[in-house]
């Protein structure tokens, strides 16, 4: 046995008093959990001090915490290993006490229960979570060439803890964010090959100002997330689905965006800011600028900002701010990017490290060009096949 | 070592390229720059396809290597788009021999065995050592109160960027800077996002961010910021005046490429390191430093 102090964070709303910091001494064998040590507090020192589980073995999704400042479940976190964490983290380098507070960017109703209707549930329900297939249903079930569902098994196997949810800086600028474990669970049923709305279910995530591209990139929700769904992956997916499959130009400029940063590379190899600018808002269609909707407001909003850059020499000299001006890559290099590219669009292979595993894999097929197959419902199952 | 200075450095950014060749060289640092490597992707190549972003990064990685150097980069955006595409290039050797074949018109190979990419942040301490660093200061930076931002691409995902291995790479800035002289603020957004890939999409959302994270800064009296991301840098300076109005309260703060903080304990002066060109005025930071002993 060993000792451990749990710093936690309370809150008693019925009292009418703030949030505040209350330290519990508690004794079990190291390798135990997080959550352990509250139940023994709880048992032990006070009754009233609230946390929500059920099953202990990271299955159920119910004891989401923030563990030393990082959203985890309470079950999952060793007691030494939250010690540890605190101790190397500690600002004075002195052994520090494991620190645990109520999940993010959610209400908290007491303790550390705080209510996950609004951040989650209500968010989860945006993206119309079910199946919504073409057509009548086949008299059998629904077949499909298993490695068509490779993608979604990810996102599948979210346990809706709220991990990711708390942790999410874009929710914590921006609460409409639709979020993490919403769009993962968005992707889950895009990305089925059974599903006859993805291309309805993108329109509506593209263009939504608090949708797919309102992720900031930051790569905390897989870091959160105890089952390994990477839902910023899925976010990505999403957006790749939505801007390289279906080509949908959405008003937030994600697809422009994109669409003009992939090119700037293919004809400059390095990025040239100023084209980045034109082409992303009004892109250059036979020697035309096509300006997108909102295009006149992005320039303005932008001109402080360069005016500023140009002034402190930032934005190097006036002339390298006239697109074209930017220098290609020297010695024939920029012929090979381009050779890459020209490659790339007849690729698509997506390698998936959550089928496939992060470790080296030397026994592995080589992959085909076409090893993801197009979204397909296979439409009438035969009659040997029907009823199985 | 094979040096990636990024797009950025060389763009919007010059101050940060021009301060880091001053400073490797006076470290004994030897940059054999890239001049022929392409740009990482910053994550949307990716977002647009995949296997077109491995590739890419591939061919740099095999640039480097032809080198025979390690590789080094300034840029936390960089270091993890490239460390993303990394990672599945060198989980699968099927798929890694797949890209290589489109590398071969050019004569280039990327093989995992002895590859190794780090910011300069990482180099700085795993391998140059920051015992050694110390015994070049000429100019302790006493006093001076340091906010770090780490930027999120050398944080996370843990798995993905060797914290296996180095567990405290979270923790360097801090350690640099009390190296430095300097004194470490403690403030809420040490360690989230500037915002900036979404500045093109939300740039409200985006804007807050930063100006949030300035502000906190301000609020723990910080004298400046110190960065390893050039695009941190952007959103967190250059788009400063506008955050501010975002967040509806006066700003003003410094915010130091990592090389011009490193720079000015060496002894070099700020106009030197390219301070004049930050929107956000570095004057402050100017005069609590003292002078360069003779």
């Amino acid at each position: 046995m060993s000792e451990f102090k749990l710093k936690v964070r309370r809150f008693k709303p019925e009292e009418g008093d703030g949030p505040y910091w209350e330290s519990f001494k508690v004794d079990l064998e190291p390798t135990l959990s997080v959550l352990d040590g509250l139940l023994q507090a709880k048992d032990r020192e006070d009754g009233s001090l609230s946390v929500r589980c059920s099953c202990r073995a990271a299955i159920c999704g119910s004891c989401g915490v923030k563990i030393n400042g990082q959203s985890t479940l309470a079950c999952k976190t060793m007691l030494e290993d939250a010690q540890h964490e605190a101790d190397r983290t500690s600002a004075n380098g002195k052994p520090a006490e494991i620190v645990v507070e109520p999940m993010g960017n959610m209400p908290v109703l007491k303790d550390l229960v705080t209510d996950m209707e609004s951040t989650h549930w209500a968010k989860i329900r945006r993206v119309t979570p079910w199946l919504i297939p073409d057509g009548p249903p086949p008299e059998g079930e629904y077949i499909v060439p298993p490695e068509s569902m490779i993608d979604v098994t990810q996102s599948m196997a979210c346990i809706q803890c709220g991990a990711c949810v708390s942790s999410c800086l874009s929710m914590e600028a921006d609460p409409d964010f639709i979020g993490p474990a919403a769009l993962a669970k968005a992707y889950r049923f895009a990305g089925d090959p059974r599903d006859g709305q993805a291309e309805e279910r993108l329109h509506d995530l593209a263009n939504d100002p608090h949708g797919i591209y309102d992720c900031t990139h930051c790569f905390s929700c897989i870091d959160a997330c105890p089952k390994g769904v990477a839902p910023m992956d899925q976010i990505m997916r999403l957006r790749r689905m939505a801007g390289d499959e279906f080509k949908i130009d959405d008003h937030n400029n994600g697809y422009r965006h994109e669409t003009a940063f992939t090119k700037i590379i293919e004809k400059k190899g390095t990025l040239d800011e100023s084209l980045l600018l034109q082409e992303s808002l009004a892109p250059g269609v036979k020697g035309k600028l096509i300006p997108r909707p909102g295009a006149i407001k992005g320039l303005l909003e932008s001109i402080p900002t360069a005016i500023r850059g140009l002034r402190t020499g930032k934005m190097r000299s006036l002339p390298k701010l006239i697109p074209g001006v930017h220098p290609k890559l020297p010695d024939g290099a920029q012929d090979q990017v381009k050779k890459i590219y020209a490659h790339s669009e007849e690729h698509h292979y997506e390698l998936n490290l959550y089928i496939r595993g992060e470790e080296a894999d030397d026994e592995a097929p080589v992959p085909e060009a076409e090893a993801i197959p197009e979204a397909a419902i296979v439409p009438e199952p035969d009659e040997s096949e029907a009823g199985q | 070592m094979s040096y990636w200075p990024g797009c950025v450095s060389r763009g919007f950014t010059t101050e940060l390229h021009g301060s880091m060749a001053l400073v490797a060289e006076r470290l004994g640092i030897e940059l054999v720059e890239l001049d022929r490597a392409n740009c990482c992707g910053a994550g949307v190549i990716a977002e647009h396809n995949q296997e077109l972003a491995d590739t890419l990064n591939a061919r740099t990685f095999a640039l480097a290597q032809q080198e025979g150097l390690p590789m080094m980069n300034i840029c936390s955006t960089c270091q993890g788009a490239q460390s993303e595409c990394q990672q599945r290039l060198d989980a699968d050797s099927a798929y890694r021999a797949h890209v290589n074949e489109t590398l071969a018109d050019e004569g280039l190979t990327y093989d995992p065995e002895g590859f190794s990419n780090k910011n300069f942040l990482w180099v700085l301490v795993e391998d140059y050592g920051l015992d050694r660093l110390e015994k070049l200061i000429t100019r302790p930076l006493n006093g001076l109160r340091v906010g770090p931002f780490y930027g999120c691409y050398i944080l996370r995902p843990k798995h993905r960027l060797g914290y296996g291995e180095h567990p405290d790479r979270d923790l360097y800035l801090d350690r640099l800077i009390k190296t430095l002289g300097g004194e470490v603020v403690e403030y809420d957004g040490a360690r989230k996002c500037c915002g900036f890939p979404v500045i093109t999409m939300a740039r409200e959302v985006s804007l807050r961010q930063s100006g949030t994270h300035v502000g906190d800064a301000l609020d723990a009296g910080a004298d400046c910021l110190v960065t390893p991301c050039p695009l941190c840098h952007l959103n967190l300076d250059m788009q400063q005046p506008e955050a501010a109005k975002v967040v509806g309260r006066e700003l003003g703060l410094a915010v130091l490429h990592l090389p011009q903080l490193v720079g000015l304990a060496l002894g070099f002066e700020p106009k030197q390191l390219g301070m004049k060109r930050h929107i956000a005025s570095t004057k402050w930071v100017e005069q609590r430093l003292q002078p360069v002993p003779a």
